[in-house]
């Protein structure tokens, strides 16, 4: 036994090491995703006997507007959460210095970052409120009527969005600081030597060499983005009306809550989410395959 | 550097800039320096909507005594460590191994692990939460810390091989081949050899995963409920049912709620930015 070890363990040693982490990574993460693709073909409310029903789960979707709105509304976090990029470049531009206190001054711009989601949210909840809010008591202090957002059709995603590139802005924030630090000052001095500056030595010598910072941002926002569920269960749980649903909180709504528990046109809903998620999934790994093998 | 250093601007703009910062920061910051005022309003402040004028009083200790009195906040707080400590200690110690495993050796499949570990980072939680559920109510172990905190070992498990694998990739390799030269064991290499090399990064995933796991809302409602149980985050919202109108308690709650993570954050700074900007920097 003891010799057999000696002898292979070049080869069992990684496997070994492994088993533990891909056990339970597979039983709680790997296997989950195909269950859910399963259930979503049956008809279950959690506890009784699930009933295949095929793909009747999908084709009532393809008819549901919540779902529609939902969808609708994922795509405007999509696009306004990508905001938080060039805003996060901005405050890193604006703190690249090194003046006295410059350090205190960039962990407290990266602070809504730490604090918890559902902290943001009561919050900008209360930021919100039409009657003792700080933004109606602003806005009518300029001259405007009050604007009840959160409880507002058209407002509603728009205001949960402003909360959410807060942290997210954060995030983007600190990445661009730490790609600042390791520009090549070399490059910068020799660009300068020939007159660019401002918008143009950002664009064409900063830029460039932030890109591996710029495509982090991009992957953390994007999932960021996707993965919002909690500012809106705390701010609105989807409403007024089911205006702010995206398809993570009509979801966790259609398969756990008051609602009832229709777990298999949840996990539909899931899946179709996985599914834009896949996109992304896919596009990471081909990009981390060229550079593990250094092309 | 760019931009250009304040220093060798012109004494105005310098001037200018000094200024700048501190309103900033004060504008950014204005929603939780909001808080935190309204935190020490009395209750008069409240009903009077004395929101953002001068507080009438001062109370600091009233309102956070009145927290830890009149809900079970102290509950819901230790139920938060008792989630994420094992978390930290699970996570780390299981993508320890399976980073060596992936930094180390070449042997097939090394990739397409590597890859399920990555890929399963970026799924939305939602198309998991059904299974893991019923999974959790199988072993017994759902409304308990314990069993929030395997799902989230095992979650952020991906996350953090992530992390080890690239961090012992680029350790000098000539050490473990020196190492397996002199005959010492694959074991003993992964315990005596590389171990001590990894602190740095086991103390930046440790803050990381500490203030992501504090922090969590989603998992908390699925898997647990009840005050026994719920962590800080989801007891906070129900507190925030049951306080309508205390708006001055609301706020003294969530400055405690997010206190850990802020501790966490300032003590270890360097840390947890070294984790977080991970890849920034090529």
């Amino acid at each position: 036994m003891r010799t057999f070890w000696k002898s292979n363990q070049l080869k069992l040693a990684p496997w070994l090491f492994l088993t533990p982490g891909i056990f339970i990574f597979c039983l709680y993460v790997i296997l989950p995703v195909f269950q859910s693709i399963a259930i979503s073909f049956y008809a279950w409310d959690g506890l009784g006997v699930k009933e295949y029903v095929g793909v009747d789960n999908y084709i009532e979707l393809a008819d549901d507007e919540a779902f529609y709105t939902s969808l609708k509304n994922n795509l405007i976090w999509l696009i306004l959460y990508m905001l938080a990029v060039p805003a996060g470049l901005f405050v890193a531009l604006f703190l690249n210095q090194t003046v006295r206190g410059i350090r205190i001054y960039k962990s407290l711009f990266f602070f809504p970052f730490v604090i918890s989601q559902v902290v943001v949210g009561l919050v900008f909840s209360w930021f919100y409120d039409p009657t003792h809010g700080l933004m109606n008591i602003l806005l009518n202090a300029i001259g405007f009527d009050s604007i009840a957002v959160l409880a507002d059709e058209r407002f509603v995603t728009y205001g949960i969005i402003v909360a959410g590139l807060w942290p997210q802005t954060a995030y983007c924030m600190i990445l661009y600081l730490t790609g600042l630090n390791a520009v090549d000052p070399e490059q910068i001095e020799a660009a300068r030597l020939d007159n660019a500056k401002g918008w143009r030595l950002l664009w064409y010598v900063i830029l460039p060499q932030l890109k591996p910072a710029t495509f982090i941002a991009i992957v953390v926002t994007v999932i960021g983005a996707l993965r919002s569920f909690d500012l809106i269960s705390i701010m609105t749980s989807g409403g007024p009306w089911g205006s702010s649903r995206v398809l993570a909180y009509y979801m966790y709504e259609q398969a756990f809550s008051e609602y009832g528990f229709r777990m298999g046109y949840g996990a539909a809903i899931a899946v179709v989410l996985f599914l834009i998620m896949m996109i992304y999934i896919a596009g990471f790994l081909y990009k981390m395959y060229r550079d593990e093998r250094g092309l | 550097m760019f931009p250009t250093p304040i220093e060798k601007t012109k004494p105005s703009i310098q001037l200018l800039y000094k200024i700048a910062l501190p309103i900033a920061l004060i504008l950014w910051l204005l929603p939780l320096i909001a808080v935190a005022i309204t935190s020490i309003r009395s209750a008069g402040d409240i009903t009077a909507g004395n929101y953002w004028g001068w507080p009438s009083s001062f109370n600091l200790l009233e309102n956070y005594t009145a927290v830890f009195t009149n809900s079970p906040i102290g509950q819901y707080i230790l139920n938060s460590f008792k989630v994420t400590l094992p978390t930290v200690v699970g996570t780390l110690a299981l993508s320890c191994m399976t980073g060596f495993a992936l930094g180390v050796y070449k042997f097939k499949g090394n990739m397409l692990v590597f890859f399920m570990f990555v890929a399963g980072n970026f799924i939305p939680f939602q198309i998991l939460m059904v299974p893991v559920r019923d999974l959790t109510l199988s072993l017994d172990m759902y409304n308990t810390t314990a069993g929030l905190a395997m799902f989230h070992i095992a979650f952020q498990t991906g996350f953090c091989t992530l992390f080890m694998r690239n961090f012992i990739k680029a350790l000098p390799h000539e050490l473990i081949e020196a190492a397996r030269v002199e005959g010492v064991s694959e074991i003993q290499i992964f315990w005596y050899v590389v171990m001590p090399l990894m602190k740095p990064a086991i103390a930046a995933l440790s803050v990381l995963i500490f203030t992501f796991i504090w922090n969590d809302y989603f998992w908390a409602t699925v898997l647990t409920q009840g005050a026994d149980t719920q962590p800080v985050t989801a007891g906070l919202y129900s507190l925030n049912g049951q306080w309508v109108a205390s708006w001055h308690l609301v706020s003294a709650g969530s400055i405690v709620a997010a206190m850990p993570p802020v501790l966490m954050f300032f003590a270890m700074q360097k840390h947890f930015i070294a984790g977080l900007t991970l890849g920034a920097v090529k």
